[in-house]
């Protein structure tokens, strides 16, 4: 169906380019009981999402171009959002080799990434930033000191003393972080360090491009809006005061996530740095994972939150409470991250956005087979409407949904 | 009767009524443990469950012999040989739990948090008997007994807790137990083994931390000492066993430096000349023996109180 745009607007909704995510784990091959392509491309439209870079780390991994080819032809329908794939750093994402990266850049890879599993070697890391560099595609770093967090299962401070559960120190992402900008600096290479989560590495980033070097960043949704209070119980949003009716069980696994939910101090400092231009994009991280994976001890669990259809909701949250303005955020969904991928945003992508709306965050009312985010049960405020991708409207719903809500 | 708790998962939440609740409890349970015959009937009729899914004996023995004085049919489920060794996963163990039906499932188990897993999923009352780092609700409530049978009311009582806190889940119910009962905690060890965050500043109210476990005992009125793992040196966190047992190992020396008769406790097992030297262990200030026979009126207690909750328990006096 062609998209109206003057009749959404009527209807007092806002029209904004569509969204790009960064950051997207879609599980084909390999892990279709967590997701596919299409299920995750259908989840992105719900949330806005029009462009989706796929992280590499399936089964097998996405470091030929073969397989990325195969895949490229996969996901052609009409009825979800648009796919770009991540090509691995390294072949079978072991750290050891590096992929073919001139050919995967040539076969359509969009970035490199190993995401899940920093690339522990820095002669090696070196080596890639080198190849991109020639390819013209930017590194995208799970920036974690491996032998750092060790164990962990959460951020390391006063909570997991508390719970009794290994933590993951700031200090692991920072000191790789602090890694992965001095080989940036050296090899002028496009790095771009995803999913930052402590207030030490966006002042690492702040300096850094303070310095000319050529790095960039992202900040999740959920990282901008849960601390690590979450895997005590608490279900207050970072800028929310604490609610004991809203309490949970402790040590819920949805709660675990890599890196992971950290401090109120950090989650300020994330808000400042998308607020001064530090933080370039907000990506999901979107990581879905099927119950079977999720529905065991926390310290079993697997690391992920399932995040593309909540992911607006959150970040208005902030801009609700004057952490940052509507166009900081908007831009750090859309411009941001089209810059990290030296592209223009697409020419008719729209996201249309009730910005009012309350809506009850449901399992079975997400297209993604992943339910594992610790917001189902929660009312969130804001919701992505109707979602256009090429001037045509692919995804329209939210609008009937929110209608039920309010007539409740 | 201040208590209404379906679960006993972690005491971090309790009051002071009911701790001192249990506690009184423990009182008559251990008036039962010395008639000639050591046995009640109040549990007549309802099956505990022992699910232990790391291996203990001594504290899954005392929850046999406390559920057995009270007439409970017990059934075990061990890790050794049951299908929890085999790759089952604990999801699939609650279903079977929730399918045999027992009253109250008592579980040990790795990882922390694994109780509150199992609570969520069964009708059972949980009681949690240790679960990873996190808590051994009954250790920390048969400590405070012990404690406060040996020394009085806790109020102003110093108490030092020695060694492993990071990876101790009795040092957490420790402190959890006897804050609110009006005693104030140091914690004392290597740097490397107490958290972090408790080391910066981040404590509890009423707990604080001296490295230097001479000065940490310096007029306290009771000590605790952890058990430590050989494998923490493995892993890097402690340079030598000996170096440890130098530093913070309970000498006599050591403990003379506590207020006179200052009682000595320790969870067990003990690594006898690492944490505790063996004249100390055995020695006239030593409750650890108090300890274990405490423990089993403790677990007594709060099997009685949740299967009260549950429906009226049967009395604690046989009627002629």
């Amino acid at each position: 169906m062609k998209f109206d745009r003057r009749a959404f607007e009527a209807k007092g909704y806002l029209v904004v380019p569509g969204f790009i995510d960064l950051h997207a784990h879609l599980r084909e091959p390999g892990f279709e009981d967590s997701e596919t392509i299409e299920t995750g491309r259908r989840a992105a439209l719900r949330g806005g999402f029009t462009t989706i870079c796929a992280m590499p780390n399936t089964e097998p991994a996405i470091d030929s171009p073969g397989l990325l080819k195969e895949l490229l032809a996969r996901g052609k329908s009409v009825d979800g959002a648009r796919v770009r794939y991540v090509a691995a750093i390294t072949r079978g994402r072991k750290g050891r080799e590096l992929s073919d990266m001139v050919e995967l850049a040539a076969a359509g890879a969009i970035a490199f990434s190993d995401d899940g599993s920093p690339v522990e070697d820095s002669h090696l890391f070196r080596s890639a930033l080198e190849y991109a560099r020639v390819t013209g595609r930017p590194v995208i770093e799970h920036a974690q000191d491996l032998a750092l967090s060790a164990k962990g299962v959460m951020h390391e401070g006063s909570v997991s003393a508390r719970l009794g559960l290994p933590g993951m120190p700031a200090a692991a992402e920072e000191s790789a972080v602090a890694r992965d900008i001095a080989l940036a600096r050296m090899t002028g290479a496009n790095l771009h360090l995803t999913h930052l989560s402590t207030a030490g590495s966006i002042e690492l980033v702040r300096r850094a491009k303070a310095d000319g070097v050529p790095v960039t960043c992202d900040v999740t949704p959920h990282h901008l809006a849960m601390t690590d209070e979450w895997v005590a119980g608490s279900r207050a949003l970072a800028w929310e005061v604490e609610d004991e009716a809203l309490l949970a069980v402790p040590y819920d696994s949805s709660t675990k996530v890599n890196p992971p939910l950290r401090g109120r101090a950090d989650v300020r400092a994330l808000w400042a740095g998308l607020v001064d231009g530090t933080v370039d994009a907000i990506a999901t991280d979107h990581a879905p994972h099927a119950s079977v994976k999720k529905d065991v001890e926390f310290d079993q669990a697997a690391f992920g939150i399932s995040g593309l259809e909540t992911a607006l909701a959150l970040v208005l949250g902030g801009v609700g409470v004057h952490w940052a303005a509507l166009g900081t955020v908007i831009d750090a969904l859309t411009l941001g991250p089209a810059r990290v991928l030296g592209s223009d945003l697409p020419r008719d992508d729209w996201a249309v956005i009730d910005r009012d709306v309350e809506w009850v965050v449901r399992a079975d009312e997400l297209a993604s087979k992943g339910k594992n985010t610790p917001l189902i049960g929660r009312t969130l405020t804001g919701r992505v409407v109707a979602t256009v991708v090429d001037g045509e409207l692919r995804y329209e719903g939210a609008a009937r949904v929110a209608e039920a809500v309010n007539g409740r | 009767m201040k208590w209404n708790r379906r679960h006993v998962l972690d005491t971090d939440d309790w009051s002071r009524d009911e701790i001192e609740t249990v506690l009184d409890q423990t009182r008559a349970m251990i008036e039962i443990l010395q008639r000639p015959i050591r046995r009640a009937p109040p549990l007549r009729g309802r099956t505990v469950i022992l699910f232990f899914a790391e291996s203990s004996t001594r504290t899954r023995v005392s929850f046999e012999l406390a559920a057995k004085a009270l007439s409970a049919d017990v059934t075990n489920i061990t890790a050794s040989g049951s299908s929890v060794e085999k790759g089952e996963s604990l999801y699939d163990t609650v279903r079977t739990l929730q399918a045999l039906g027992g009253d109250v499932v008592v579980m040990r188990h790795a990882s922390s948090g694994a109780p509150y897993f199992v609570a969520q999923r069964t009708d059972a009352a949980v009681i949690n008997a240790g679960d990873g780092w996190h808590a051994h609700p009954t250790q920390g409530l048969l400590d405070a007994y012990t404690l406060r049978d040996a020394v009085g009311d806790l109020e102003g009582r110093r108490v030092v807790i020695v060694g492993d806190v990071l990876h101790s889940r009795v040092a957490r119910s420790d402190i959890n137990t006897l804050l609110p009962l009006g005693a104030r905690i140091t914690l004392s060890g290597p740097p490397t083994l107490i958290p972090l965050a408790w080391r910066c500043g981040q404590l509890p109210p009423g707990v604080t931390y001296e490295s230097d476990l001479d000065r940490a005992l310096d007029g306290a009125d009771a000590v605790i000492a952890l058990r430590l793992q050989r494998e923490r040196q493995e892993s890097g966190l402690l340079p030598s066993l000996r170096e440890y047992s130098r530093v913070w190992g309970l000498t006599a020396d050591r403990v003379a430096r506590m207020r006179p008769g200052a009682p000595v406790m320790h969870p067990g097992p003990m690594n006898e000349g690492i944490e505790i030297d063996a004249s100390v262990a055995h020695g006239t200030r030593s409750l650890i023996e108090t300890q274990v026979t405490n423990g089993v009126a403790v677990r007594m207690a709060l099997l009685y109180l949740l299967a009260a909750r549950a429906g009226p328990p049967g009395p604690l006096e046989e009627r002629a």
